[in-house]
């Protein structure tokens, strides 16, 4: 026998469309936790990231023991969670004799693990190691820069794959519109040897030049290190091809307020809100001051919509 | 114009990202320094932020009160998604048949004029037309029972379409679940399972039936359930399990022989089921008042040398000639 339940609340509703599968989807949300042993670095790592990506990521502080995202059965745990939170990112940090200050960085499909990259910190260094100015310190949330150098990210395998994924992990939204007042921040990444990336965030600094565009300068604040790649797995490639599909159409917007009729066309109504006539700011020409005053009043009013009380003259 | 391609091909632009990609870039040899790495690295990030900056400064921008606003393009490097892309949910039988038939949808007014009250009401919702409630009158037809409530039957007329209703549309829904394409709000959640060919409402299990049915199950263990780990909170087993009881070795001071007790009980037991159910009154009243007499004769007289032993059995054998007669035994009474 199944039953039908729906939602008894407007708001689980809203819930539950937002995370339901769409054309244009919501930005990523990035899951952050750890295994059953962490150092202080590693915790420190993935506090600073989580700093990075506040309000897209959910941090969940207790040790899990049973996470273990290269094994075949270690994954349930993960899914779980990813779809709890619908997070879709996620990176897992876990501290052994073997692998010191391990991070993995996954990604999933439908909650289902897609790819996983694993990456060993080295040469950290916080966020409140570096001193700069108050002033250009990034705003949480903006978009990013990215920089990435070295030829190695085109040629070998792996360097190829965490690109993708450092990509998508700091992205943050995709937007359309993009204020260019707010370009504050950069991330820069470079493949100093085939399985070492240097990974760095700077401020972006926008000196005035001659030209419309500004010359941009580079002020390290955030947190810096040294990734090692040590493990990665790809997607398999029919779910490859799945993850990338895109729809060609675009999601038809219906065009409000606008009808057609058989005999006079098309036609589009528009609404006006009611005047209030009793509480409108009475016009500043005022007939009864002198016209030097009229004058000077006319030319200290434009632009200032403050209601200046009426001197009566009586000069 | 050339300088811009010289650039291009140099460093690759993804501006929907805002990232920038410089592939030619090697290191002929790392620096040792790490300072030194760390300034080249930004030296070069530099670069590339400027050549990004450079594209995206000569967009065409709208001036807002905040600074200038661009329009990105579309981010060229391709990443997954995080979900599938949305089915387009199956036709549900209802359209289907429109399609079939070529019924068009028609639009309804909110507001029907109601016949009943001569009012404009909902067509639907809480004060409607055709409403159940405001029908006063049902006037009697021929095919009409003397029996029946018609406005008991029109509740029920509707009830029953309302389920159907009801199922029709969990069919709906159940085809979409097998392409893929429930809608992201309703959820098939599956009821407890019936039994095949009845369709019994779940029973609420009673506390001391749970009790019992853990009991049982405890003690189908092996080992009888006693080693069972049990939950915080679990009361003891009610029955421990010892069905037998053995009499104590040597016996205590107070109670009478238990021995005693336990071969009178069991040889009562035996007597009793060898003798007939059915009582004899008038023959018991004849053996009490014999058995009166006797006792009369023996306390003028001395002691009867026969033995306080036969005694007892004698009461066992009265005791069962109490219990139980035989049919033979003769209804006419003698009395005396």
């Amino acid at each position: 026998m199944l039953k039908i339940s729906t939602p008894k609340t407007a708001k689980s509703k809203r819930v539950l469309e937002k995370r339901a599968p769409k054309l244009v989807e919501n930005g990523k949300k990035t899951l952050i936790l750890q295994g059953t042993k962490t150092s202080n670095i590693l915790n420190s790592v993935l506090t600073e990231i989580y700093h990075l990506k506040r309000d897209s990521a959910v941090r969940f502080t207790r040790k899990n023991e049973n996470i273990r995202p290269f094994e075949s059965g270690g994954e349930t745990s993960l899914e779980f969670f990813s779809l709890k939170t619908d997070c879709s990112l996620f990176v897992f940090g876990s501290h052994s004799k073997k692998r010191p200050n391990n991070i993995v960085i996954g990604r999933t499909y439908d909650h289902h693990i897609y790819d996983l990259v694993e990456v060993g910190v080295e040469n950290f260094k916080t966020m409140d190691s570096f001193s700069y100015e108050k002033k250009i310190a990034p705003h949480v949330g903006s978009k990013p820069f990215f920089a990435f150098i070295g030829e190695g990210f085109e040629s070998i395998e792996e360097l190829k794959h965490l690109k993708e994924v450092l990509l998508d992990l700091f992205r943050g939204e995709v937007v359309e519109n993009l204020n260019l007042a707010g370009v504050d921040r950069v991330f820069v990444c470079t493949a100093v040897s085939s399985n070492r990336v240097f990974f760095t965030h700077c401020a972006l600094r926008l000196k005035r030049s001659g030209t419309i565009v500004p010359r941009m300068e580079l002020v390290e604040v955030g947190p810096s290190m040294d990734l090692v790649i040590r493990r990665h797995r790809l997607p398999n490639d029919s779910l490859r091809k799945e993850a990338m599909k895109t729809s060609a159409e675009k999601p038809k917007k219906k065009e409000k307020n606008v009808s057609r009729d058989a005999v006079q066309g098309k036609i589009g109504k528009i609404y006006i809100p009611d005047q209030k006539v009793g509480g409108m700011a009475l016009s500043n020409k005022v007939k009864g001051l002198k016209r030097e005053r009229r004058e000077s009043k006319l030319k200290n009013s434009a632009g200032d919509h403050r209601s200046k009380k009426q001197k009566s003259d009586s000069n | 114009m050339e300088l811009q391609e010289q650039k291009y091909q140099m460093v690759q632009i993804d501006l929907g990202n805002l990232m920038a990609y410089d592939r030619h870039h090697h290191f002929p040899s790392v620096p040792s320094e790490r300072g030194e790495l760390v300034k080249e690295c930004l030296q070069k990030g530099t670069e590339l932020v400027q050549a990004i900056a450079d594209v995206l400064f000569n967009l065409p921008s709208t001036e807002d009160r905040d600074g200038p606003i661009v329009q990105l393009p579309p981010p060229t490097t391709r990443l997954p998604r995080e979900k599938h892309l949305p089915k387009p949910k199956p036709p549900t039988k209802w359209e289907l048949f429109a399609q079939k038939k070529g019924i068009k949808k028609r639009k309804k007014d909110k507001i029907v004029y109601d016949e009943q009250t001569g009012t404009w009401k909902r067509r639907y919702g809480y004060d409607r037309v055709n409403d159940d409630k405001d029908v006063p009158i049902i006037e009697t037809k021929m095919t009409d029972e003397p029996g029946e409530d018609p406005f008991a039957k029109r509740k029920e007329e509707k009830k029953k379409r309302v389920e159907k209703q009801e199922k029709n549309r969990l069919q709906n829904l159940k085809q979409a679940v097998k392409v893929g394409a429930l809608p992201s709000h309703v959820q098939l959640a599956a009821t407890a399972l019936p039994i095949t060919g009845t369709q019994s409402a779940p029973k609420k299990v009673t506390k001391d039936e749970l009790g019992n049915v853990a009991g049982m199950a405890a003690t189908s263990t092996a080992s009888g359930g006693k080693f069972d780990k049990k939950l915080p909170g679990e009361k003891p087993a009610k029955h421990p399990g010892k069905y037998r009881k053995f009499l104590p070795v040597v016996e205590g001071t107070g109670m009478g022989s238990q021995e005693k007790q336990q071969t009178d009980k069991v040889l009562s037991k035996l007597l009793s089921k060898h003798s007939h159910e059915i009582l004899d009154v008038n023959k018991a009243v004849t053996m009490f008042n014999v058995k009166k007499e006797k006792k009369r004769k023996n306390q003028q007289g001395k002691f009867s040398s026969t033995s306080s032993k036969l005694k007892p059995k004698k009461a066992a054998h009265k005791k069962s000639s109490k219990k139980g007669f035989s049919k033979k035994g003769s209804s006419k009474g003698q009395t005396k």
